[in-house]
């Protein structure tokens, strides 16, 4: 009973958070509510006994990335958004792109659906497949990760690796030597 | 109540409260300390040799009238010192401080000195005190002044770029004991080296330990890399605006992650609570029969406190733009290096 309590009290924040990261008008609240809403996922994780899993998005999401976020929304000191003017001319809201987002929006809950179908393997945690006992999900994840999905992983440091690189270059001024 | 429980329970309460006075005594210390090394006497009026001035400073600060600046954002103002306190605070949970222990056979089954004991103790302080920047960088928005701002900025800044050397550093040694859980490495760390020599990780990991003392310096925006709060550019950084209890709470919050890295520092490399010196002395035995290791634990955090405010008074601040390129072009690359040479040996050695 205590554990419903708790995983419904994480669900219900992370989903209200969520909610609110795009249901706000400030940035900069907007970026706390997503770090709150990573920080409940991440209770989850805990509740799933995967506890390597929730500090690693904590440690990666919540405390990287979203400080680098909240970095950018204060150097650039965004105003508030305002929504009172309703701006047709927008060249996001040309009705091509609006409908190709609506199709978009409907492979995503059509794939979400899909996903959440044929997820029956979900009930054992990884770490207790092989045997019994429970076996530190470091250690397994560490032996999944550069065993069964070898080739994922090093695909994705490429990918990285790649926008990282690209991303220097942009930054870059022309003619600048250094 | 079961009997076990209710210890169990005092131990939590007893580091909550060690925490608390941690933040009280090292003022004290540290203000001490300076004195001493000006050349004078530093607080001597309030009770014996001035010990009672951090009660005096603290109700100084209570009794102050807490101001909010007109343009301030009103909750994010007030949640940021919230923020940064309780970061300080849970980040001492997985930090056991003693061995296990059954208080002189009080107990049948031994109890574990330290709040919480997860099998990744050592990510858990990672993420907290990751966490802990949000105050800070809150506190310099919020505050809608400039030299807060800049404040909240340099300090994310530095936390960010010093967090992955001083995470690299401490990964060479999860990798030499083969466990993210802290009580598990201190226990590896347990007997001697050819009969003389503590089983230390500081003796395999020399320059991991420096990496780690510099980042951890870094990480409390401590001198000589308290950028954050430099007065003479930034009036006093982050907390600028801040006043009477709210502003109590930033330096509270400073001096418990001091000594959480010092903790940290100690249980790591320095053994926690095993071996008093780095060689063997004929007191080990005695230290493990007895229980007393939790002792020996703090002397290493005093030691290690110690050294954090006599570098303070020492050494002068960087430059700004120093400690960056300190930071990425030397510190990171060294700390990346020293992993794989790490690994490279403990492959060497364990094949």
């Amino acid at each position: 009973m205590p554990e419903m309590l708790v995983f419904y009290t994480f669900s219900a924040v992370a989903i209200l958070a969520s909610a609110f990261v795009i249901g706000q008008r400030n940035p900069m609240y907007s970026v706390l509510l997503l770090v709150l809403s990573f920080a409940a996922v991440a209770g989850l994780f805990i509740q799933l006994d995967a506890p390597f899993l929730a500090l690693a998005l904590m440690i990666v999401y919540a405390g990287a990335i979203m400080v680098l976020f909240l970095f950018v929304v204060m150097l650039l000191n965004a105003p508030q958004e305002d929504a009172l003017t309703w701006d047709r001319a927008h060249p996001l809201r040309h009705p091509v792109v609006t409908r190709f987002g609506t199709v978009l929006a409907v492979f995503l809950i059509v794939e979400l659906g899909y996903a959440l179908m044929r997820g029956n393997d979900l009930a054992q945690p990884i770490g207790s497949r092989a045997s019994g006992e429970v076996v530190s999900s470091v250690r397994e994840l560490g032996r999944v990760l550069f065993t069964d999905y070898i080739f994922a992983f090093e695909a994705t440091s490429i990918l990285i690796l790649v926008a990282m690189v690209g991303a220097v270059m942009l930054a870059r001024r022309e003619g600048e030597q250094s | 109540m079961d009997l076990k429980l209710a210890i169990e329970l005092g131990v939590i309460g007893l580091t909550f409260f060690m925490l608390i006075n941690a933040s009280a005594l090292l003022v004290l210390a540290e203000r001490k300390i300076m004195g001493f090394m000006q050349q004078r006497y530093g607080p001597y009026l309030v009770g014996p040799h001035g010990a009672l001035q951090p009660l005096a400073d603290i109700l100084k600060l209570l009794f102050k009238e807490e101001l909010r600046p007109k343009g301030a954002d009103k909750w994010l103002f007030t949640l940021a010192p919230i923020l940064s306190v309780t970061a300080a605070f849970a980040a001492f949970a997985t930090v056991p401080w003693g061995a296990e222990t059954t208080l002189f056979g009080l107990l049948d089954t031994p109890i574990k000195l330290g709040v919480a004991d997860v099998n990744v103790g050592l990510l858990v302080i990672f993420a907290i005190t990751s966490m802990g920047v949000y105050g800070i960088v809150l506190a310099g928005w919020s505050s809608n002044s400039k030299y807060s701002l800049f404040g909240g900025l340099r300090a994310s800044a530095q936390m960010i770029s010093y967090e992955l050397s001083y995470a690299t550093s401490l990964a060479a040694v999860v990798l030499l004991a083969g466990s993210l859980s802290v009580r598990e490495i201190v226990d590896s760390q347990q007997g001697t080296w050819l009969g003389f020599l503590s089983h230390w990780w500081i003796f395999v990991q020399p320059v991991g330990f420096i990496i780690y003392a510099i980042a951890g310096v870094a990480e409390t925006n401590r001198a000589p890399f308290d950028f954050p709060e430099a007065e003479q550019e930034l009036v006093a950084g982050y907390n600028t605006e801040y006043s009477s209890v709210r502003f109590a709470l930033f330096p509270q919050a400073e001096y418990i992650n001091m000594a959480t890295m010092s903790a940290v520092a100690s249980d790591l490399y320095l053994g926690g609570w095993h071996g008093l010196l780095p060689f063997y002395t004929p007191l080990d035995p005695l230290i493990e029969q007895y229980g007393l290791g939790w002792m020996v634990f703090l002397a290493k955090v005093s030691g290690f406190l110690f050294f954090y405010i006599w570098m303070r008074w020492t050494l002068p601040r960087y430059r700004y733009d120093q400690l960056m390129s300190f930071g990425w072009k030397f510190l990171l690359p060294v700390s990346v290096v020293n992993l794989i040479l790490t690994a490279a040996g403990w492959l060497y050695f364990n094949a």
